[in-house]
């Protein structure tokens, strides 16, 4: 009966019937049922709650409810899309944009989408953290979580106490973002200035972490150099010591992230440092400076913003990563698993979890912030490092011997990780019974076949296909919302696109934990009522992965000549024909990069899903962690071996596939390379 | 030729852009330009012709001021509803596209069906002589050929008014002196009404029924070719176009319409353009200086300092009492020595009085 009155909203439009798109009345009367019939939508939304009013002051005026609302469905929301689309054609028809109805709408819609799925749940979270487990708002109570002694406490210095998880986190990810930095760069300089001959060979391991799921790495280390690791009961029986738990916690972690992110910041390095000209060594020796010097005094300084970027890049995410941790945290507090074990675990405590998720918000926003400030704009174009023929300068023998050792040591090391990987799934019980053995792809993987037909009989099947099915949904919607905002980015110019840029790439700042969180405390009550439905994980999927369509399509919409959507206007069509006939199927490759890489992430990702799963909708990684928990080593080894051979399928078929593009620009290896360049925490 | 003409008339009525709140790229510009003729907007980088341009199209729009488009007042209008067409100076083919897909783009946006669209299509490739191109793709094809698509894409939809932004600017030297005159040619057959942008001022001078010159977002001068060439408005117009040897002159006296003028010991009659006696400046082409060793009454004298032979003139850079001058000289025959004392005589044309 409250809905009466949306009919009134939606039937107005009617009034503007036979009226031309330039008189007043025209944009007026549309605005206004737009405006209207979403802002009643709304208030009646989050007025009535699963029992009753929501507010006092309805009660006040209305008396009290008993009945209850459920929460918006199909049908709410294609009427708020309706709404939506009335308000933005009103705006459109006032001049936005020189009247782009298309332009507005799809401004609009994106606005819509990121208010309600990335801004609105993180306010809940903002605001969940001041409220106690009464729902009572209190400050102080706000205050006493934030201080805690679990947070900043400092007792590891002095006494054999563990310090608070904020201190924890921020040393670690310190540590690891100049350690992979360090080592990125050095195989940045291996890759493109030792004429080593295999330098081909270190670009392909970087395909590795995209496709592998975030706490594969740090099971390889428990099977290495855990209590019963291969490495440690070697080493031990060798010198005669005991095994000890060494690995879980800081060392154990700081190993696994390494391991895991150098990848990303050696393809962002190796951009920088193809981006020094060569000409500008060239110039340095020319001006009597050997090797060496032209290296500490002209190379290295120029590719300072770009190690910068690198160092924040590993940062963020080791601060964000959830899986590593959770592995092989030991007693090792970081912010990411506590906020874990805030909801998860006895405590339940979301105000808890709230705050630890803000202080966490802290660290990556800042960092974000720092990362955008040094470098602009120029994060998100695609470094090609053509520019002029000169030829680098080797490296100094000073630097060449050091660089190499370690980049092959490195290089071994992780080549064995993934050669323990593959192993580990094949060994009866790791550590104590090493015969071969099928038996955990068996239990996870079986079929069989009975009367009725085929059957998934194994254990993993189930998770399995509800990752493959809610990846391959999410996959299409990230890249379609991905690329219409980067249009917008690129190709249009309008009043608050600084708000509307930061709003959009926001979400990469946003660790995966919190955003679970943030989901889970936003829309497990009307009007919002999605936990536990397979739709919140496609939405959190799509949100989530969004920074990845869009800089695809920023970077390869950057290389498109502006002129080409210019002549289009010129020849008579509008933007929604130009962007079909004209500037889609120049993106191909983009558009397939962003659909592999959505639908990759998708399949690897844990930090954000482990809060969303359900009984009815299990997702692979979440099923591999709790098969962790209960240190069923076997099978999660053998489930992550199978994830990585599908991912690795489908992105060797795109690059196959894309290969073949006919532009045959050098760009497409550039637009794959900078859509990985950013990597986000998992 | 059944594309037809649909030209029309463009005027601006004191129309401004100014970016950001204070970067002001046009000036209150105001100007008509006439149905079926070729306006140049002529100027050195950053004058403002580009955006005016722009303005005509509709890809930028007017921050002050009326655009008038025969006489609709389309200053509100985005280039997708004007009827005017562009070509780019990059062409911005469509590369995924072929060269008859490419013509026809315009004509299928508007709806036409497909067997009147490849009809016409056809009879714009014969128009810039392309006949049998129309399954190539852009990149299979010359910077020439390139460029001329472009021109069919524009003409097939008969636009009122059809742009050029610096169509020649990616060609080499030799193609240029064709495709202008073949740009002139298909203008003047069809009577089109055609704006075109260049920093060219011979290119300007070729194919313009008039120019206007355009600088620091300002109209510097309009005309004809000849009215710019002969008797520029100022310095500025008189160095852009041709080369000038500006010198300080005297008025001595003026007669009606006309001054007495003297440059140094030479005497000679200008057009006065409301000019009062009294010391001034003139600015004198090149061409119009004539040297002869011979030391006669009534001449500069001069010494030769820099002697070139550029196969069809010599160029001479002379050290006088009025200044340095550069004097452009056909006789390559008789080519005078450097260090030489020679006499200057002014010419009856090519001379005009600057402020």
């Amino acid at each position: 009966m409250w809905l009466a009155p949306l009919l009134f909203f939606l039937v107005l439009p009617i009034a503007t019937w036979g009226r031309l798109k330039s008189d007043p009345f025209y944009s007026n009367v549309l605005i206004f049922s737009g405006l209207g019939g979403l802002a009643y939508l709304l208030t009646q939304g989050f007025a009535i709650g699963i029992s009753g009013w929501e507010f006092a002051v309805f009660e006040s005026i209305f008396g009290p409810m008993d009945d209850r609302q459920f929460g918006l469905g199909y049908g709410a929301l294609f009427v708020s899309a309706s709404f939506l689309f009335a308000l933005t054609q009103g705006i459109a028809a006032r001049g936005a944009i020189n009247g782009d109805v298309f332009v507005v709408s799809s401004i609009g819609l994106v606005v819509a989408v990121v208010a309600a799925f990335v801004f609105f749940p993180v306010l809940q979270i903002l605001t969940s953290a001041l409220r106690d487990n009464e729902g009572v708002y209190s400050i102080a109570v706000f205050l006493t979580k934030f201080s805690s002694h679990k947070i900043w406490g400092l007792g590891c210095l002095s006494a054999n106490v563990s310090c608070g998880a904020a201190w924890n986190s921020l040393f670690l990810a310190t540590l690891v973002g100049a350690g992979t930095t360090s080592l990125g760069l050095a195989f940045a300089l291996v890759a493109t200035r030792s004429g080593w001959k295999y330098r081909r060979l270190l670009r392909a391991l970087t395909v590795l972490p995209i496709i592998t799921p975030p706490f594969v790495i740090g099971l390889a280390i428990i099977l290495l150099f855990g209590l019963s690791g291969v490495i440690t009961t070697f080493v031990g029986d060798l010198i005669g010591v005991t095994p000890t738990r060494w690995v879980y916690g800081l060392p154990g972690i700081m190993i696994a992230q390494m391991l895991a992110y150098t990848p990303i910041a050696f393809l962002v390095l190796i951009g920088v440092v193809e981006g020094v000209s060569p000409s500008m060594e060239e110039a340095a020796q020319t001006l009597r400076a050997d090797n060496w010097k032209t290296f500490t005094t002209v190379s290295l300084p120029l590719m300072r913003p770009g190690l910068a970027n690198a160092f924040l890049l590993g940062f963020i995410e080791s601060m964000a990563d959830f899986g590593n941790p959770l592995v092989l945290g030991g007693n090792f507090d970081v912010l990411s698993t506590e906020i874990f074990f805030a909801i998860v675990g006895a405590q339940n405590d979301q105000g808890q979890a709230a705050v630890l998720a803000i202080v966490l918000l802290s660290f990556t926003l800042s960092a974000f912030f720092l990362q955008r400030k040094w470098l602009g704009r120029k994060t998100y174009t695609t470094v090609t490092g053509k520019g002029d023929s000169g030829v680098p300068a080797m490296l100094p023998r000073r630097v060449r011997y050091p660089v190499f050792s370690i980049t092959l040591g490195w290089t071994a090391m992780t080549l064995v990780i993934y050669f323990m990987i593959l192993f580990g799934g094949f060994v009866e019980i790791w550590g104590l019974d090493h015969t071969l053995t099928f038996k955990h792809y068996i239990t996870a993987f079986s079929i069989s076949f009975t009367e009725d037909g085929m059957l998934w009989t194994g254990a993993a099947w189930n998770s399995f296909w509800t990752t493959i099915t809610i990846a391959l949904t999410a996959a299409p919607l990230t890249a379609m919302v991905g690329l219409l905002t980067a249009y917008l980015l690129v190709r249009q110019v309008f009043t608050g696109k600084q708000v509307f840029e930061f709003g959009t790439m926001l979400s990469f700042a946003i660790p995966g934990t919190v955003i679970g969180v943030s989901y889970i405390i936003a829309f497990n009550v009307p009007p919002f009522e999605l936990t536990g439905t397979a739709v919140i994980l496609v939405i959190c999927f799509v949100f989530r992965n969004m920074p990845v369509g869009v800089r695809a399509g920023i970077a390869a919409m950057s290389q498109l000549d502006k002129s080409l959507d210019e002549a289009s206007l010129t020849l008579g069509a509008n933007s929604w024909y130009t962007l079909r006939k004209v500037v889609l199927p120049l993106l191909r490759p983009a558009i397939v990069a962003a659909l592999v890489y959505s639908f990759v992430r998708a399949m690897t990702a844990i930090s954000a899903v482990i809060f969303l799963v359900s009984a009815e909708h299990n997702m692979a990684t979440a099923y591999i962690i709790g098969r962790v928990e209960n240190n069923d080593y076997g099978i999660a080894i053998a489930y992550s071996t199978v994830l990585i051979f599908v991912m690795l399928t489908a992105v060797v078929t795109f690059q196959l596939v894309v290969g073949e593009r006919k532009l045959g620009r050098r760009v497409e290896r550039g637009e794959a390379e900078s859509v990985i360049k950013e990597g986000e925490p998992a | 030729m059944s594309i037809k003409s649909n030209a029309a008339t463009v005027s601006f009525d004191k129309v401004s852009k100014i970016y950001g709140g204070s970067v002001v790229a046009v000036d209150q510009v105001s100007f008509k330009i006439e149905a079926g003729r070729l306006v140049t907007l002529l100027g050195p980088s950053g004058c403002g012709k580009t955006t005016t341009l722009r303005m005509i199209a509709g890809l930028d729009m007017a921050s002050k001021g009326r655009v008038f488009i025969g006489d609709e007042d389309v200053t509100k209008l985005p280039a997708t509803d004007r009827d005017v067409s562009m070509v780019f100076q990059s062409y911005a083919l469509f590369p995924h596209m072929t060269v008859g897909e490419n013509i026809a783009y315009g004509l299928k946006v508007s709806g036409m069906d497909k067997s009147e669209s490849d009809d016409r299509s056809e009879d714009g490739l014969k128009l810039v002589g392309l006949t049998g191109y129309g399954t190539r793709l852009p990149s299979e094809l010359s910077g020439g050929q390139q460029q001329r698509v472009a021109v069919a894409r524009a003409l097939v939809l008969e636009p009122q008014v059809l742009l050029f932004d610096e169509p020649l600017s990616n060609l080499d030297a030799k193609l240029r002196r064709q495709v202008r005159e073949e740009i002139r040619d298909i203008q003047t057959n069809l009577e089109l009404t055609v704006v075109y942008v260049t920093h060219d001022q011979e290119e300007a001078l070729a194919v313009s029924d008039r120019i206007i010159v355009m600088k620091n977002a300002e109209i510097a001068q309009e005309g004809t070719p000849r009215e710019l060439y002969e008797e520029p408005a100022d310095l500025f117009v008189a160095d852009f176009i041709g080369d000038a040897n500006v010198v300080t002159a005297e008025i001595s006296s003026i007669d009606g319409d006309w001054a007495n003028v003297r440059v140094g010991n030479a005497e000679t009659r200008l057009p006065s353009r409301g000019m009062k006696p009294g010391k001034t400046q003139v600015a004198i082409r090149p061409e119009s200086l004539q040297i002869s060793d011979s030391n006669e009454s009534g001449t500069i004298e001069a010494e030769v300092v820099k002697a070139t032979y550029l196969g069809s003139h010599m160029e001479y850079t002379l050290d006088s009492a009025v200044g340095e001058l550069f004097v452009v000289e056909p006789d390559i025959s008789n080519a005078i020595s450097i260090g030489s004392t020679i006499s200057v005589r002014l010419r009856n044309h090519g001379i005009a009085l600057v402020e």
